[in-house]
């Protein structure tokens, strides 16, 4: 028996990928073990589910973060979370999760089963069954890769998507940012903080939302590019503009400190545990109170509002002249040659001039502390700690 | 007293004489985006930024050379994140890495010492880039390396001073009516130091924390030389910065460089402007000095002048077309604190056709 015979350092070896008698007991002491439910333990080829007629979610993720273990977590309760957040998101009830595994030989034991247990435990919190796996061994230093698939039914009265978004709407965030992100960095910095991953399931808050009848126009779980890259996505697809207001993003002061120091910015850093939800502007309030008696919601915030494209009030011509020469579409058109945002254009060399109430393609901006106005753009190349 | 609100009508409705202020140092660029300062200021007033971006200033023939030193036998080269992207003119680092290269991340460059010590058949070539905020740190590396007889880190500079550059800049764009002055290279250096250089070129300074708050001030002050014709050094950064600066770091800095004449990227040569280790310390020293002067220029790329003020990025014709971050043709597009890097990041892309 694996666990039996399991020291400190028994290693996986090439003999637990051959299919033989070590393949077995890896699966019955392992995963079998603390994954055990009705459809896993058939352990038959497949899995058969049996799924209620109307529309499902589908959809799949790997994991493959170093380190393995992080405060908050590790790489198991990130591929449950990870993968029933995205579930979440449109609106669907997760319920089952295949997981394959790609050892590398040389993977203590006891982390795989620490893994697995972290697995079993966000998957009770998140209310899925791990219903099929799959386990393959390779050459390697002691790693572990870790694909899960999400399987969710949609109830026919939700329909979440980003193209349903409206000026007037709400820009919620469930949380403060960047706290994974920089919990990550600082493991493979060998910096000493008490910042913590915010890995978790979604499930409370968004289940809440959905029962409460808040009207939600879109959901996003913020994980890589952070916030501005979810918003910058969401604003192409509905044709909108969104402004954010800086002083309303929530940032834990440790994790504004630390991204201070290597020169990151909090709206462009992942979360693993944190989503933005635009809901219609008359339903933020109640939103925001559903939030925050959920788990994981305390801290949720109105950060902006959608806005209309269209120029309100103090006209630019210069910009409209450029928009309509460039595309020969109106404003509201999508897409992102429409971008040239009024403000920009204002002065020559000057970009950012963006101020005020003129507006706007579809895009992000925000509305600085002492009422400037900064471009929210994607995020470009991969954020490296600065020189000074 | 003047409140902020009244220094920012009087920045938003200005409508003297047109001028430009250049911001020396990339961080201050980099605040200057992030709290939108651009858009609260009259047209009149146009903010340039300056060549504090050591990454932007370091020459090409500098990082093909890294790069090589990378692929010898029992060498490893540290360098700083942004730095690994920087095109050289034949290669870069993360080329040369991808080429069996050993080239490795250093978050400081005390990160190298335990390294060294428990691998000392390897040799560690530091790549030592920076202005004056960094070069004490390779300094006390240095000291802390001959106190413990460690022989197998060795140092690659390109290590530069602000100050002759400035003077370089005054002399080269006639069009600059205020500095804002570095912060965190006053802090080591002391705001003294400008005075010389500010009343010879007859342009005043402000030094500024990097608040949105503290730029604000800067700039109010530096409108208010210009329209009084002063050019005194103001230091708006008291908590930090002192008239003499860090003895400490300046003494220990002096301890093991010494003043030369170094090569800038897409400027050339400036007299007294670079910090070579000195020669009874060479045995440390990677061969810097044979680097030399970049003969080759970046065909086509502006970075050098963006880096004076002369152009701003959009004028350059590669900006945001074949030159992005993802494709950097010159120094300016990749680093954090690279003036082309910084305009694309916050927008400006959406201008260029």
């Amino acid at each position: 028996m694996v666990q039996k015979r399991s020291e400190k350092n028994m290693q996986i070896s090439l003999a637990h990928g051959s299919g033989g008698n070590a393949t077995r007991e890896l699966i019955n002491e392992i995963f079998q073990k603390h994954f055990s439910n009705e459809i896993l333990n058939q352990m038959e080829d497949s899995a058969v589910l049996t799924v209620p007629t109307g529309k499902i979610a589908f959809t799949t993720d790997s994991f493959v973060v170093q380190p393995l273990f992080f405060k908050g977590g590790d790489i198991g309760k990130l591929a449950v979370c990870g993968t029933v957040n995205d579930l979440l998101m449109q609106g669907a009830v997760p319920k089952y999760l295949p997981a394959g595994f790609i050892l590398e030989e040389g993977l203590l034991l006891d982390d795989l089963n620490k893994i697995v247990i972290s697995m079993k435990e966000a998957a009770t919190q998140a209310n899925v069954q791990i219903v099929t796996g799959d386990t393959k061994v390779v050459e390697g230093h002691g790693g572990i890769y870790i694909n899960t698939s999400g399987l969710g039914f949609i109830e026919d009265s939700v329909y979440i998507s980003s193209k349903s978004v409206k000026p007037g709407d709400a820009v919620i965030v469930s949380g403060n940012l960047g706290n994974h992100h920089a919990c990550i960095l600082s493991h493979r910095m060998k910096i000493e903080n008490n910042i913590y991953s915010d890995c978790a399931p979604l499930t409370d808050m968004v289940r809440n939302l959905i029962a409460g009848g808040i009207k939600i126009r879109s959901m996003r779980d913020i994980t890589r590019g952070g916030l501005a890259t979810v918003l910058n996505e969401i604003a192409d697809s509905c044709g909108h503009h969104i402004n954010l207001i800086d002083t309303q993003i929530p940032v834990d002061r440790e994790v504004q400190a630390f991204s201070d120091i290597l020169g990151l910015d909090p709206l462009y850093m992942g979360n693993e545990g944190k989503f933005t939800v635009i809901v219609d502007g008359s339903d933020a309030d109640r939103a925001i109170e559903i939030l925050r008696k959920s788990k994981y919601g305390a801290n949720a915030v109105i950060v902006g509002t959608v806005e209309s494209c269209q120029s309100n009030g103090e006209t630019n011509g210069e910009s409209n002249d450029e928009i309509n020469q460039t595309s020969g579409e109106t404003n509201q058109a999508p897409g992102g040659i429409n971008q040239a945002s009024g403000g920009i254009n204002q002065a020559p060399g000057g970009i950012n001039q963006a101020s005020g109430g003129t507006n706007q393609a579809p895009g992000v901006t925000l509305t600085t502390k002492l009422g400037g106005k900064r471009i929210i753009d994607i995020l470009y190349g991969e954020g490296l700690p600065r020189i000074c | 007293m003047i409140t902020l609100q009244e220094m920012m009508d009087k920045l938003k409705y200005y409508n003297g004489e047109p001028v430009q202020f250049m911001e020396v140092c990339g961080t201050h660029t980099n605040s200057i985006f992030k709290h939108g300062i651009p858009g609260m200021l009259s047209k009149n007033i146009k903010l340039i930024s300056g060549p504090g971006c050591p990454v932007c200033v370091t020459s090409g023939n500098y990082i093909d050379r890294a790069a090589e030193i990378s692929m010898k036998e029992n060498t490893v080269l540290y360098t700083f994140g942004d730095m690994i992207k920087v095109p050289g003119y034949n290669t870069s680092l993360s080329a040369a890495k991808a080429k069996g290269g050993r080239v490795e991340i250093m978050y400081s460059p005390f990160d190298v010492l335990n390294l060294a010590i428990a691998n000392p058949s390897t040799t560690f070539v530091i790549a030592a880039v920076g202005f004056e905020t960094t070069t004490p740190i390779y300094a006390l590396l240095l000291d802390k390396m001959i106190k413990n007889d460690i022989h197998n880190i060795h140092f690659l500079t390109a290590l530069k001073t602000i100050v002759p550059a400035l003077e370089w800049i005054c002399g080269s764009n006639p069009n600059i009516d205020g500095f804002i002055g570095p912060g965190h290279v006053s802090a080591i250096l002391g705001y003294d130091i400008y005075k010389k250089a500010c009343s010879k070129c007859s342009i005043p300074m402000a030094v500024a924390g990097f608040e949105a708050e503290e730029i604000i001030a800067a700039i109010y002050d530096l409108l208010i030389q210009s329209e009084r014709k002063t050019s005194d050094v103001h230091n708006l950064y008291a908590s930090v910065v002192t008239s003499k600066g860090n003895p400490k770091a300046i003494s220990i800095t002096d301890k093991y460089f010494q003043a030369e004449s170094a090569s800038w990227r897409g400027l050339g040569s400036i007299e007294g402007s670079g910090l070579f280790l000195r020669n009874e310390y060479s045995e440390y020293d990677e061969d810097s000095r044979s680097i030399g002067v970049d003969e080759k220029q970046d065909q086509g790329c502006l970075c050098g002048e963006v880096i004076i003020g002369k152009v701003t990025p959009d004028e350059c014709p590669w900006f945001a077309n074949e030159c992005t971050p993802s494709t950097p043709h010159g120094p300016c597009m990749v680093s954090i604190e690279g003036t082309c890097g910084i305009w694309f990041r916050n927008g400006a892309k959406k201008i260029c056709k």
